[in-house]
């Protein structure tokens, strides 16, 4: 954790730039013209964050990025909270994996996984969807559902005004995007989880809009996929949001009694009520290397038994050595396998 | 203060030991003691009254998991002729936390599958505290599945703080295990009648809760988190757990009328544990009924309707 604190702010090398403020190569000129948002860490974000950030705090590593770091660089992340700080925020990232340090927009051409040691950072939905489709038109589905708050849900925060966070800070209605497009000149519908709005959460909308867009791959008879990026079900949501784990079942269990192909994709991490309902039914189940993928969160677990669990416990790698997942699949690879994967299940030609 | 009664209970308690403490006096004595104990037990039914009149949410979820409140094989013991239970998954174990068999009740045979908890230490350490492992939902998928070829209906009672977050569990595919119950209940082509008769907790409990009524008791709960789990996580402290249960709405005529269950079936006077006969014949006319309405429709129609039920599940808006 100190080491990432050290670094040029964090919420923006998770790949959610605001939409309207692509980060291309933009970088300098959006963060010289404007001040950097004052609005204070996602609490979302920091509980949620990676589980084992524990992981890459390593003294020896410190001293070795202080030594690396130019130390304009360096102060920006001490947080000036008057945003005028002159660097570019997210121009260079540290990587999570081998602790290289990266150059903001060229890992993000290279879909956020570290062109050294091949880690995957996480990405955006709406990013992971248009790096999926063929380029040429693509139609965002169910785009205008809407969360409520029907309990009046109240903790140290409405949940009206968690929402309303989140709308702000991701630019999405809600943690699921949904599309429709061509994918190696084939039809495909695909939804992605957006893990900075709420933890990936699944509600009503997340689970409506999912089970609308399974509903349409039905009738329009294509492949269907899901990326999660998704701490489980939303609490605030209480009861409706259980629910939706047997309603996307269901939609499932509809697709597979058709035989329209459905490919769960789990990406870091992949927990909880989504875990347990329409993560776990693919036709073809993929992880994303070193994704945490389980039921319960490695913290629960340890409470519960008491000990330390062991090194990649619940890890892609672990999943596939059990028996619970297919394959893991690099994320720069993820539109071949996937053309490749559907094309026989539907018995098309190879394809290109 | 008895422990076998909660906080709130403890009025209840007293005056329980009194009437006790008075029979047995008087026993063998020539007095009569009638009158005394009658008055006793108008006292006792007023301030029972007064207790349950207006529970918190947090005193229900106590309730939910009260240590006398009846258990799947209490109620399966009440309401059936015969019961036979069948064990195993077919593939690794036997899991304790659920039961499950095939049963008689009112002539008529049924599967029944439930999660059970212990009552002493030795047993609850057996039942798992009633947290499934994936071979106790593997087990109930297996007699469902069963259920469905020889054409008999299926009741199932939830009663599980949740799904056991283990290491073994993981390694073995918990979060496989209960999807796969979500996916294939939604097309069992035979009725499947739900009903919370204690804990409704999570995942752990859906997984057998997919079907065609979902029931429950009074003063059971139906959750997707524990008040407890909440209240650690958005509160960070697990003492707001009360807070964390009013804001769940983990209650059976908040659910009701969320629209999220079909029916609340209430309870004696006190709770189902100060009367279990009695609310187990309350529970066996209500599944009688419902097995009546459910068995008339025909099975492309039944998971047609089926389907409509989880499909409406949702509060949301479009912009």
């Amino acid at each position: 954790m100190r080491v990432r604190r050290a670094m040029p702010r964090k919420s923006n090398s998770e790949g959610v730039p605001k939409p309207q403020q692509p980060v291309e190569s933009h970088v300098s000129d959006s963060a010289s013209s404007g001040p950097a948002p004052t609005e204070p860490a996602l609490p979302e974000r920091i509980v949620t964050a990676m589980p084992d950030a524990e992981l890459f705090d390593d003294e020896n590593d410190m001293s070795w990025l202080t030594k690396l770091m130019p130390s304009r660089i360096r102060t920006e992340g001490k947080g000036d909270p008057s945003g005028k700080g002159k660097v570019p925020e997210g121009l260079w990232e540290k990587c999570e994996g081998c602790g290289a340090v990266l150059y903001g927009p060229e890992l993000e051409r290279n879909l956020q996984v570290c062109p050294k040691c091949g880690h995957h950072h996480p990405i955006a939905a709406r990013k992971r969807l248009t790096a999926l489709f063929d380029e040429g038109p693509t139609e965002e589905l169910f785009a205008l559902l809407e969360p409520v708050d029907a309990l009046k849900f109240k903790d140290s925060k409405t949940y009206k005004a968690r929402i309303a966070i989140a709308q702000k800070n991701t630019g999405e209605k809600d943690a699921l995007i949904a599309m429709q497009g061509k994918l190696k000149a084939q039809p495909l519908i695909a939804v992605a989880f957006e893990f900075a709005y709420m933890g990936g959460s699944m509600g009503s909308v997340v689970g409506e809009k999912f089970t609308l867009a399974a509903e349409r791959a039905l009738e329009q008879r294509a492949p269907f996929v899901c990326f999660s990026a998704t701490g489980g079900a939303r609490m605030q949501e209480g009861l409706f949001s259980l629910m939706q784990m047997a309603k996307t079942s269901a939609a499932i269990a509809r697709l597979r009694r058709a035989g329209v192909p459905f490919i769960s994709v789990l990406t870091d991490p992949t927990t909880g009520g989504v875990s347990a309902s329409l993560g776990m039914l693919g036709d073809i189940n993929i992880g994303e290397p070193k994704a945490l993928i389980g039921f319960a969160g490695p913290r629960v677990i340890e409470q519960t038994v008491r000990e330390t669990l062991p090194e990649g416990f619940q890890r892609s790698e672990f999943l596939v050595e059990h028996g619970a997942i297919d394959l893991i699949v690099d994320r720069r690879d993820m539109r071949d396998r996937l053309a490749a994967l559907t094309a026989l299940l539907m018995r098309q030609p190879r394809v290109a | 203060m008895n422990p076998n009664f909660l906080d709130f209970e403890q009025p209840i308690a007293e005056l329980d030991a009194k009437i006790a403490e008075l029979r047995a006096a008087s026993h063998g004595q020539a007095f009569n003691i009638d009158e005394e104990v009658g008055k006793l037990q108008d006292k006792l039914k007023r301030k029972t009254a007064d207790i349950f009149r207006n529970l918190t949410s947090w005193q229900v979820a106590q309730l939910a998991r009260h240590p006398a409140r009846p258990y799947t094989l209490d109620y399966i013991q009440a309401i059936c002729e015969e019961f036979v239970e069948l064990a195993g998954d077919r593939a690794y174990a036997d899991d304790a936390a659920i039961v499950g068999g095939l049963g008689r009740i009112d002539g008529r045979s049924v599967v029944i599958i439930g999660h059970q908890k212990g009552r002493d230490t030795k047993t609850k350490i057996k039942r798992n505290f009633g947290m499934p492992r994936p071979e106790g939902y593997r087990k109930a998928l297996r007699l469902m599945q069963l259920a469905e070829r020889f054409k008999l209906p299926i009741l199932t009672f939830i009663d599980t703080p949740g799904a056991y977050p283990g290491v073994g569990a993981e390694e073995r595919g918990q979060s496989e295990a209960i999807a796969r119950n979500l996916l294939e209940m939604s097309e069992l082509k035979v009725p499947i009648l739900c009903t919370v008769i204690g804990e409704g907790g999570s995942g752990g409990a859906l997984a057998i809760g997919v079907g065609d009524v979902t029931n429950m008791l009074q003063y059971s709960t139906y959750s997707v988190i524990s008040p407890e789990g909440c209240a650690s996580i958005l509160w960070k402290s697990a003492d707001k757990a009360k807070d964390a249960a009013e804001a769940l709405g983990l209650t059976a005529p908040r659910l009701l009328e969320l629209g999220l269950i079909d029916k609340v079936l209430r309870e004696p006077l006190g709770g189902a544990h100060r009367d279990p006969r009695n609310m187990a014949i309350r529970l066996k006319a209500v599944l009688l009924n419902q097995l009546d309405e459910l068995e008339k429709i025909d099975a492309v129609a039944l998971l047609d309707r089926r389907y409509k039920r989880l499909r409406k599940y949702g509060a949301l808006r479009a912009a």
